[in-house]
């Protein structure tokens, strides 16, 4: 049995053969990555619920464990309002365009030395790149809905991310300063020796400026003025409704890993173990860490006010960037006379 | 100087956001309040002011005399009374009807009745499947005050060294 499929599948041109290959593990990385997104949805509810003296959703299954299904389902045969006076095309493609590149920025990440994707040399880069471009689709959906607030939010969010990507991006110049590479498989092999080899100890004013524009980045409370449903209802996604509305919620979730797996990999040796003589490296390690900073993210929802929004431009332009430039010449100054473990 | 250097030790190592977060992690293991509850319940106070019920005299005869005190002070206008002579020469009501839709549950009916008459029932889970269904006519009333009768008259008395 096994043979004859070997065999058609040899028979198979090379390109159809490459192409479902590619496909498989597109699907292999994504599939986890969705239930993972639906499971961070209940993760969330729970644990903001359990910071205010709450239980959060326990009615849909055991302990409420199949709520994210029961969303889900809702979302799926939820009509799709477009509105009158908007721009339908661009109205559907919006969130479509946030959604493709937080789906993209996956390809680059490796999960141990040898899981990745696609290993590619420029794969910060390529992740900074995308992540960027999610906020096309915020601004696209703005504009389409042809509603103020989704416009407000719209320019909110547009002048947010501008903001913090440079913070965000002058903190990740650190990280590379110190692998000397942009491939994140290198920059997480260069941190091995154990816990005093991360970059956390040298880089951690960095890191700080990282998880902070991190937070700004994807929206999220206590940055979440482009939603800010106390002053502009929902912000962009006002009149999204059903599976739209969704895949701007995926998009979000999966950015927020993305960055809680960011930081574990750029900040704390990703896959490697903190005590390499006691514990072998592997990919546990990673997901310990992802899961704590994803843990850290509805922390900070559950703790912090919003920010008033001049708040927001004065800490990213007038704090975070000044903070990053001069630990940027520190770290040259490391750099030069090869201090520690880490630069050499 | 000494002042401002401390502000900027403060605002940079994020110390008061550490103290906020440091609350809610302990918030996170403390014990829940949430009641779950169609499974449980809070208690009732004796006073809670929920359905009407119209009581009876332990030999059966209906409290009420037909004062029209209730339908005077009711702030919302939801009672109406008609009441007539009956044969043993004793005024009675023959209509009673209370439009739950109309009542605010303020219980001031139950305050100017002489006679502990009309009253309210701690049952505040109900329905109405019809229209018309609002309208809690006299029969309805006695019917209620029966089946409630034990629990009323518990409520009364754990309520009167107050009154």
């Amino acid at each position: 049995m096994s043979d004859t499929l070997t065999n058609l599948w040899l028979l198979l041109p090379e390109g159809i053969q490459y192409t479902s290959y590619t496909l498989l593990k597109v699907f292999i990385i994504l599939l986890p990555l969705f239930i993972v997104v639906a499971y961070y949805t209940l993760a969330e509810r729970k644990v903001i619920g359990y910071m205010q003296n709450r239980i959060g959703p326990n009615r849909v299954g055991p302990k409420g464990l199949f709520q994210p299904f029961a969303d889900m389902l809702k979302l799926m045969f939820k009509e799709i309002i477009i509105p009158t006076k908007s721009n339908r095309y661009l109205f559907i493609i919006a969130p479509i365009l946030t959604f493709a590149p937080s789906m993209a920025a996956w390809a680059v990440m490796p999960f141990t030395d040898t899981l990745v994707f696609a290993d590619i040399n420029a794969g910060l880069l390529y992740i900074l790149a995308m992540t960027s471009l999610g906020v096309y689709g915020v601004i696209i959906a703005g504009w389409a809905s042809n509603s103020k607030y989704a416009l407000l939010g719209a320019m909110r969010s547009a002048a947010q991310i501008v903001a913090y990507e440079i913070a965000m991006g002058f903190s990740l110049v650190g990280v590379l300063m110190a692998a000397g590479s942009l491939n994140l498989g290198d920059i997480v092999n260069s941190q091995a020796g154990g816990i005093y080899h991360w970059f956390i100890i040298p880089l951690f004013p960095l890191f700080m400026v990282y998880l902070i524009s991190g937070v700004a980045e994807t929206n999220r409370a206590p940055f979440d003025v482009a939603e800010g449903e106390s002053e502009i209802v929902a912000g962009f996604h006002v009149e999204y409704s059903g599976m739209t509305f969704a895949v701007f919620f995926l998009a979000e979730y999966a950015n927020m890993i993305l960055i809680a797996m960011l930081a574990s990999l750029l900040f704390f040796g990703g896959w490697l173990s903190p005590w390499p003589s006691l514990m072998g490296d592997n990919i546990v390690w990673l997901f310990l860490k992802t899961g704590f900073f994803m843990l850290l993210f509805l922390w900070f929802r559950a703790t912090f006010p919003r920010y008033r929004y001049d708040q927001i431009m004065r800490l990213g332009w007038k704090v975070l960037i000044p903070v990053t430039i001069v630990w940027l010449v520190v770290e040259g100054f490391f750099v030069y006379f090869k201090v520690g473990p880490w630069f050499n | 100087m000494f002042a401002t250097i401390k502000y900027y030790l403060k605002t940079f190592l994020l110390i008061e956001l550490l103290k906020g977060m440091s609350v809610t992690g302990k918030y996170f293991f403390r014990k829940k309040v949430t009641v779950q509850y169609p499974e449980e319940k809070t208690p009732i106070s004796p006073r809670f002011r929920g359905l009407h019920a119209l009581r009876r005299y332990p030999n059966g005869e209906e409290r009420c005399i037909g004062c029209k005190l209730c339908e005077a002070v009711c702030p919302a206008l939801a009672i109406t009374i008609e009441s007539e002579e009956r044969d043993d020469g004793t005024r009675r009501t023959t209509k009673y009807d209370i439009d739950l839709f109309k009542c605010i549950y303020c219980g001031f009916c139950e305050e100017a009745c002489p006679v502990d008459a009309i009253v309210e029932t701690n049952v505040f889970e109900y329905h109405f499947e019809n229209r018309g269904e609002n309208i809690m006519t006299k029969e309805k009333l006695l019917e209620f005050g029966d089946k409630y009768e034990p629990q009323l008259a518990a409520d009364r008395a754990a309520d009167a060294p107050y009154r």
